[in-house]
This record gives structure tokens, sequence and C-alpha cells, in this order.
């Protein structure tokens, strides 16, 4: 298919205009994070803003030549490009250099690559060509199961370059396979639940939890009166939840590697450690609670200026904007967020073939985990696990990653009416 | 193609999705209203991150003698501080290795730092060398919380009037408490002048805020500085001391236990207060304070003990300078009426013995040759006076005469830790004796300056300097002027008036001066220079009696009076005389010729381990 003559006419323009935005304001927080007077200028590759610079530039060349391609290229080559990110993901595991204990990048010269990031990408692509080729509504353990191992393959992969964070993101996908039916209501209920245990379990005693829930359970018993099998069900939910919260302390103790459990220790002042573990969440905490409701001011935040809070240009971006811009500053970029999710689920509604809805979804569940979870972990509602701000946070391959799911979602709804 | 409509099946999903997205915004977002505009506590942490607050120190006043000589001064030496909220990880064993201590030690003192302060700064190594902290200077960014603090420490141009001016040590806990001045590590004058005038020494803390980064470096002051202000130093004391006086009555007390206290009678200014044995100021300052301070408590010969001000002795022979006074306005003698000796004196079975002298005496010759029957005597009749109902209100009546020469009383002057003496009460005698039973004969020994007496070096010598000035005397005091030389001390300018004719202090200072000249005290006399004096004897059960002298001179136009006691030297004439008549010497004409009698001085040593 040619490019047609009104191809700009047909891109979405709040989201090319919410990118845009999110972009600049990024840069100019890593600037204000970033700058020391001994810098030169806005260009110099020596500097995080400088080579951010570099990024954006490189992004809008991926944005166009997506544009420019031909979108039956994604939907065709789906597959293909998902099996190359998994070989990368295999490569960088035996060429890769470590960095933070995560043997997750490639390095040439100054520069290094995640293939991480856009492995996602890939697998959004092949787990929407998977559901559009489907003929029957999800049905069956072996379908589910297919529909699952798509994301569980380059997860296992991320996993073992023990990059905690970039794994957890692909639990994000629950909310591509709720969309499409590939679980229950119910599932999405117990996953709420699972983690609320968890959390609960880590702060209060473990038999405490189990005895409120046996009291619940006796209630809703006592409700049911003789239905024997719902009473029955009930007694075999009561003992998986008791196991597994009994088993919370040991998955703490003997699965979670100390840095991981310290983190979470921290985030529930177990242990408050303000100089190991506690530190980065600590400074955060005070950058951000220091900027009240208008900010100090557009490089004014002490912590900031003064590099109290250390990785501040990638997984603590928003300290800075915490600190500089207030509350104000953070109800706006979450304001950006939130829209930008909401326009992302509004296309995806409108497309009409299966692939572009799939991949619309896997787009806002990606974005909205690192939204959560890296907002979040600086205001110590999720455990530190180095997940960067999309557009917001320093860092090429999250840059490139994230431009090429909004373009991708982007040229397929320049489509939105074809079955593609 | 589609067997089932895949859009219409789940789609209503949508809606769960959607809320899960607010859901999550509103968590966030309730977060940080907590946490940016709810919760104050954060914006206290931003403060407390990266503003430093500094004091200046500012310089401890100097202190100069009356002529103008630096005595004590200052020199800058360097704390090395901690805040221990601030301690971030640092390679204590490079730390520890600097400092030259054990990480058990290093782990121990921020712990005990931490216990006064997380946000406060604590000493955590006091007067580090220059050297060290040259070496520190240079990592002290690769240790947060940790900052040099220059102090300054007390210097002695000479090792002398250690009791007087006292020393300067950490405010304890108990001071710290009570006065907010003061914060841990902070120095306060324990003793002497340095405790004495600590408001006007200390001076003025400044205060200095400024910024840092997290690696602890200054980045700059607080806006550019309008919270700091500036450390005013501490103002200077100008003493009465003359450095010249001091220095040589310490040289002549060298080996020897006493004092000596020199007055000028005309103003009450202490010209020199010699305690012996005595230490090099310079111990009392610095690291070595404590364990040197340890060393001079341990020691028998009791060097921290400052005799001039708190030994008390009783007067001896002195006190019949003061006895046939209180007799002479009493009218109980006439100057003229003699008495005769024998060498004993006996009254109701009491006897009490006399030198050999020339009989009959006067109240000239009987001061000029120390007779005890003659003392007794008067003595007897000031208390037995028929004016007084009974032998309380007599004894009061004396007692108060005793008293006005500054005996048995503190003069609330400016020296530390001072002791009023005593001098017994007739509720005192009451109590022993019962009231009605004692007379005049009990206390008898009270009118040759034993018994229930108590006078201390400086009492004597302002005693002195009231018989030289005929009848008054100024409280004696060492500081001249605060500030500057001519922003005089008032503080003591107020006379205190002796009830007491002042032809009976003529008739007394003639017999002092016949005392150098013709009596017990001749053998002290100095060619060209009139001076009075009386010696004394103190018995001491303990062991040899002590040699007491006090005098004045020129008779005529007294410049300086003075006190000397000896310990365990024996008669006042042999030792304290001499040394009397040397300082008198010293200080009126600059330099002393008599230097076989001065050498005779220098070479006589009187330290036993008899207390």
């Amino acid at each position: 298919m040619r490019p047609s003559k009104g191809i700009f006419k047909s891109i979405d323009k709040p989201l090319l205009i919410l990118y845009l935005l999110m972009v600049i304001v990024g840069w100019f927080n890593i600037f204000s994070a970033e700058y020391a007077e001994s810098h030169r200028h806005i260009f110099d590759l020596s500097t995080n803003y400088g080579k951010q610079l570099l990024w954006i530039l490189t992004s809008l060349v991926i944005a166009a030549a997506i544009i420019l391609m031909d979108v039956r290229f994604f939907t065709g080559f789906a597959w293909i490009i998902y099996g190359a990110f998994l070989l990368l993901l295999i490569a960088v595991l035996i060429f890769g250099v470590e960095i933070n204990a995560t043997k997750a990048w490639f390095r040439f010269g100054g520069f290094q690559f995640q293939p991480s990031e856009i492995a996602k990408y890939g697998t959004a692509l092949a787990l929407a060509a998977f559901i559009s080729k489907q003929k029957n509504r999800p049905k069956g353990f072996g379908m589910r199961l297919k529909a699952f191992a798509i994301v569980a393959v380059p997860a296992a992969l991320v996993l073992l370059q023990k990059d905690v964070g970039t794994t957890l993101v692909f639990t994000s996908f629950i909310m591509v396979y709720f969309r499409e039916g590939y679980i229950g209501g119910i599932v999405l209920f117990f996953i709420g639940l699972a983690i609320a245990l968890f959390v609960l379990t880590l702060i209060i005693n473990e038999f405490v939890i189990i005895g409120i829930l046996a009291g619940i359970m006796l209630i809703i018993a006592i409700f049911l009166q003789k239905k024997t099998r719902a009473i029955l069900q009930l007694v075999m939910l009561f003992v998986i939840l008791s196991g597994y919260v009994y088993s919370v302390d040991y998955t703490m103790s003997n699965i979670l590697q100390p840095h991981h459990r310290a983190r979470i220790e921290v985030l529930i002042h177990k242990g408050m450690d303000l100089q190991g573990a506690g530190y980065n969440l600590h400074q955060s905490k005070i950058a951000i609670g220091s900027g009240d409701l208008w900010g100090k001011g557009y490089m004014q935040g002490t912590q900031t200026q003064f590099n109290f809070i250390p990785e501040q240009s990638t997984d603590f971006i928003f300290c800075t904007v915490g600190e500089e811009w207030g509350f104000v500053g953070s109800l706006l970029v979450i304001t950006l967020f939130v829209t930008l999710l909401f326009r992302i689920i509004y296309l995806a509604e409108k497309q009409k073939s299966t692939f572009s809805r799939v991949f619309c979804y896997a787009v806002a569940s990606i974005v909205f985990f690192h939204f959560a979870i890296n907002i979040g972990m600086t205001i110590g509602l999720a455990p530190v696990i180095g997940i960067p701000l999309p557009m917001i946070s320093y860092g090429g391959s999250s840059l490139w990653g994230i431009t090429l799911f909004l373009f991708t979602l982007i040229k397929l709804d320049t489509q939105r009416m074809e079955m593609l | 193609m589609h067997i089932y409509d895949q859009t219409g099946q789940f789609a209503n999903r949508k809606r769960v999705i959607g809320a899960i997205i607010l859901f999550t915004a509103l968590l966030l977002l309730g977060r940080l209203f907590m946490l940016q505009i709810v919760d104050p506590s954060y914006k206290a942490f931003a403060r407390n991150n990266y503003l430093r607050h500094v004091t200046d120190y500012p310089a401890r006043g100097l202190v100069y003698d009356r002529n103008g000589a630096l005595l004590v001064y200052n020199e800058v030496h360097y704390d090395l501080m901690v805040i221990p909220g601030q301690v971030g990880e640092i390679d204590t064993l490079l730390f520890c290795s600097l400092l030259g201590i054990d990480p058990a030690v290093f782990e121990s003192r921020l712990l005990q730092a931490r216990r006064h302060s997380r946000f406060r700064a604590s000493v955590f190594e006091r007067q580090i060398s220059k050297n060290t902290f040259a070496a520190f200077q240079e990592k002290l960014f690769r240790f947060p919380g940790f900052f040099v603090q220059p102090r300054t420490l007390r210097k002695y141009t000479h090792p002398i009037a250690t009791h007087t001016f006292g020393y300067v040590g950490e405010a304890g806990p108990n001071i710290i408490q009570n006065d907010p001045y003061y914060r841990m590590g902070d120095y306060i004058g324990i003793s002497g002048l340095e405790r004495v005038y600590e408001k006007e020494l200390r001076g003025v803390k400044g205060r200095r805020i400024y910024m840092v980064d997290v690696l602890n470096r200054n980045i700059g002051s607080f806006q550019d500085g309008r919270y700091d202000t500036l450390a005013i130093a501490g103002k200077d004391l100008y003493t009465t001391l003359d450095a010249e006086l001091q220095i040589y009555g310490e040289k002549l007390m060298q080996n020897k236990r006493g004092s000596i206290v020199a007055i000028e009678p005309a103003t009450g200014e202490i010209l020199a207060l010699v305690s012996s044995p005595s230490f090099d100021p310079g111990l009392l300052v610095g690291r070595q304070r404590t364990r040197n301070y340890r060393m001079l408590q341990n020691d028998t010969l009791k060097p921290l003990f400052n005799r001039a001000l708190m030994a008390q002795y009783p007067p001896g022979s002195v006190f019949k300078l003061i006895s046939t006074l209180i007799a002479l306005e009493d009218g109980v003698i006439t100057p003229e009426q003699r008495y005769g000796c024998s060498g004993i004196y006996h009254t109701s079975g009491i006897s009490i013995r006399c030198r050999s002298h020339p009989s009959p005496v006067d109240a000239i010759t009987g001061i000029q040759h120390s007779c005890n029957t003659y003392s007794s005597i008067l003595f007897q009749n000031s208390i037995n006076q028929a004016r007084f109902d009974n032998i309380q209100q007599a004894f009061n009546h004396w007692r108060d005469h005793v008293i006005s020469f500054g005996l048995g009383r503190h003069f609330s002057s400016d020296l530390s830790f001072e002791l009023p003496g005593l001098v017994a009460t007739s509720d005192y005698y009451d109590r022993i004796y019962g009231p009605r039973g004692w007379r005049s004969q009990t206390i008898l020994s009270l009118g040759i300056g034993q018994g229930e007496l108590g006078v201390t070096p400086l009492q004597l010598a302002n005693m002195t300097a009231a018989i030289a000035n005929r009848g008054h005397y100024y409280t004696p005091h060492i500081v001249k002027a605060k500030g500057t030389p001519d922003n005089k001390n008032k503080q003591f300018a107020l006379v205190n008036n002796i009830n007491i004719q002042e032809t009976h202090f003529e008739t007394i200072a003639h017999a002092m001066h016949r005392v150098v000249e013709a009596g017990t005290g001749r053998f002290s006399r100095i060619t060209d220079i009139s001076m009075a004096g009386k010696t004394g004897t103190v018995q001491n059960p303990h062991g040899e009696n002590h040699s007491v002298f006090v005098a004045f001179a020129p008779v005529d136009d007294p410049q300086i009076a003075i006190s000397v006691i000896v310990e365990n030297a024996g008669y006042g004439s042999v030792w304290a005389a001499p040394i009397a008549s040397l300082m008198i010497e010293k200080y009126l004409t600059n330099e002393v010729n008599r230097t076989w009698f001065e050498q005779r001085v220098l070479d006589a040593s009187f330290l036993t381990a008899n207390p």
C-alpha cells in the first residue's frame, strides 16, 4: 500500500501532541537533574541531557520511519520480529555487559542499549498476531497456555538477566488477557487479593491474617447454609490462601535476593535503614515531600541541584517534578499519563481489527505499569524495582521502546477501519 | 473470516480497565497530597539535608598583667565534628587509619554522638594535630557528616599563677541543660579567672549557615548570608598582677609548701598570689587535660589546692596586731602602760609560755618582741570589761572588731573558691561549755592567735593592708579593667572602714616598724626601705610549726602589703620574713641586691611527706 498524501492528516493528533509534550517535559527535568555549572552546552554528549537530545532526535526518525512504512510489515512480520528479539535476549546473556548486577546491556562505545526494553514490543506484536488469528472465543486450557507462553518466554529470558523490574513489566499483559477474555474478572480479583495479602503479611503477623481469613470464611459459610459444595470450595480456598500467606515469609527469606527483600522491607518500614536500601526512597520522599503546592521552581530544587537522589535522571526523575514543580506539577504529569492511557483505550476500542486492538491494549498495559510502579516507588507505594517513567526518564532504550510502541499504534490507527 | 464478534464479547471490560487506571492515579495523587502538602516533616528533612549550621567560635579574651604584659593568649587547633544523621557509607578503615583509632572506637563514638543528637554536631575527636588536619581536609568529601571545627586553646607566656588563671574545660551535661548558650563540646571556665569572668572572656558565638551537596561539599552560603552572624571576640582582662613579682614569688616558694599574697593597700589590687607547690597551667589545656588532672589530683603535695585562698591556719602571733588594736580602741590598755613578763603567764591554772625578751613591755615593745604575756593580759582585759553584762556580749563586741578586718568571712571578690576562714562565735562556746561555763581564760589562746581561729593567707594580707592604710581596706581583687585598660573594674571601689581610731593604727604601724628594725624580724631588714612587719609561728600539732610573716612598706607611704606562710618551716622570722622582705625589695626597687640572702631562700626545701 502506498502511503497516501493525507498520511499526516490521518495521524491521531492528541496522541502525537501528548507524546511530544511528555518528551519535552522529560528533557527539561533531566536537564535540571543533571545540570552542573561546569557543563558547556546542551548538546554536550558527555551529559545525560545532551545524550537525551540525541535520543529524542533518533526517536523522531524512528517515528517517521514507522509512519512511512507499510502497516502490513507489523502484522505480517510480527512473529519474525518476536523471534529476532528473543535471539537478542539470548545474545545479551552471552555478549552483554553487566551494569548494577544486571546483565541486560549491549555496549557500543559510550552508549548502552537494553534489548529487554524493546523485547516487550516484539511480545506485543506476537500476542496481537496470535489473538487476532483465533477463530473461537478463548476456550480450553491449551489455547490459553499458548497465549500465556508468548509472554512467559521473553519474561523468563529477562529474568535470567537478573532484571526483575523489567520481568515484572511483562505481568502487565494481564490487562490484555483480561480485555480479550483469556482471564476472567475472578482472576483479576485474586491477583489484587494476592498483592494485598502479600503486603499485609509483611506488615502484620501471618497467623493474625490467617485468623482474620478464617473469620471471614466462617461468616460466608453461615450465609451459604447447607450448600455443601460451595462450603467445600470455600474450605479449599481458605487452605490455599493460608498456604499462600504462610509461604510469603518463606518466599521473602529464601527465594528473593537480599537486595529485593531489603527494598520490600524498606517499603513497609520494617528495619528502615536510611543509609542502605532505604536511602533512595528516603531521599526521594524528601525531595518530593519538600515540593509543597507550587514547588521550589525550575532549577531551584535543593535536593535535585545538590544531587541528593541517586539515579535521578533515570528511575527517580519524578523527584525533580515533585520537588521543583510541586503538587501542581505532579498532578499535571499524572494527568498527562491518564489522558494518554484513556486516549489509547479510546482508540483501541475504535479499531476494527483485533490485531490493532490487542496491540493498543498492550501499549496501554505497559505504559500503565511503568507509570504506576515508577511514580509509586518514588513515593513509597511500590518497591524500588528500577523501571523508568516512559518519555520522562533519561534513557535511549526506554525512549526508543516507547516510541516504537506509540508510533506503531498511531500507524495501525491510521488504518483503523480496515481489517488487517 | 471471523466466526465470533471479538469486539462485542468483552467490550464492557474497558470500563473495568479504565476504573483501575483512575483508581491508581487517584491513589498516587492522594499519596502525593499527603507528602507534599499535609506532612511537614519532609521539608525539615530537606533543610537538614543541605543546610549546615556552623558555629564560629570567638577567640577567648586575653589576660594581661598590671603593666600590660601578656599572660594568657590563644592558639588555634581543630576539632573533628560529626553530625550522625548525615554519616553515609564511608570507608571506615581509611577514616580510622587517618585518625589513628580503632574501628571499635569509631563505632562507639558514633553511637555516643547519635545518642546525643542525630542532627546536631558532636565532637568526634578533639584537637587533632595540624598534620592530621591536613590529611583529613583533603579527603573530607569522602566522609559525609564529618567536618572540622577550628577552636582555640589557652596558651601561657609564663608557667605562673596557675590557680589564679584557672582553666577551661568542656561544659558538662548539667551546664548544657541549664544554660542554652552551651552546646556539647563547648568550653567553659571551670576555675579561677576563667570561671569568674567566663561571661566576659567567652565573647559571643557567631553562626553561619551554608549549603552542601550530597558529597558534603560547601556550595555557598544560604540566602547570601542573611541569617549569618559574626563571632565577637571575648573581652580582654587587665589583671592587677605584677608578672615580675609573681614569677619571683613562685621562684622563692620553690620546694616549699605555703603561699604569698601581696596587695596594693591603696586599691586592694592583688600584686602577687602564690600558692606552692604549683604546676604549669599548660598542663590543664588540651587533650591531656584529664590525664594530667588525675595525675595532679593524686599528687601527695596537693598542687591543685590553692593555699592562698583555701588554706586556713590559726594566725598565731600576727593576730596580736589585731587584738592589741582592739584593746587600745576599747581603752583596756594604753600604749604606754607597761606589763612585766617573766617568760610565762599564769591564770586560773592555765599557763602560756613566752620567749625571753626585755621586760617590762608596752604596746610597742609587746608587738616588737611578740610578748605572749602582754597579749594574754590585754585579751583578758578586753573580754572582762565591766561595761558588758555577760561574757557573750563582751565576746561579740570583740568578735565584731575582728570580723571588721575581713576575717571569718568571704570577700565576695573575683577570686574563685575562696574560703571564709573561721572566727568562732559565742554560740559556739555556749554549746561547748554552756552559757555560764566559759571565762576569758577559757578562750585565752585566741589572744595569741591560736584556738578557734582560721585565716587564709589572703585574709592575712588584707588585714595587713588595712593596718598599712591606718584603718580601712578595699576588697582584694584580681582584675583592674575589662575590655580595654581604661574600662576600670568599679566593682571593688567601695572602701571598708574599720571602727578603730587612726592613732592606734599609727601605734601599731610604729610597733611593726620596730619589729623589723630591732625586733623578731630584724634579720630581714632592708637597707633604705622602711618596712613594718610582724612574725608569727603557728603551732602545728601534726609536725613542724608554720612560719608566718606579714609586712607592709614603706611604713609612711605603703605601696605593698604582704603575707607569707611557709608550712613546716618553723619560726616566722627565719623563713617567712626573709621571703616577704625579698618580695618587697623586688617590688619597690625592681631588683634584689642581697644575693646570699636570696640564695639561702632559694636553696631551702621544706617538702617532707608530712602534710
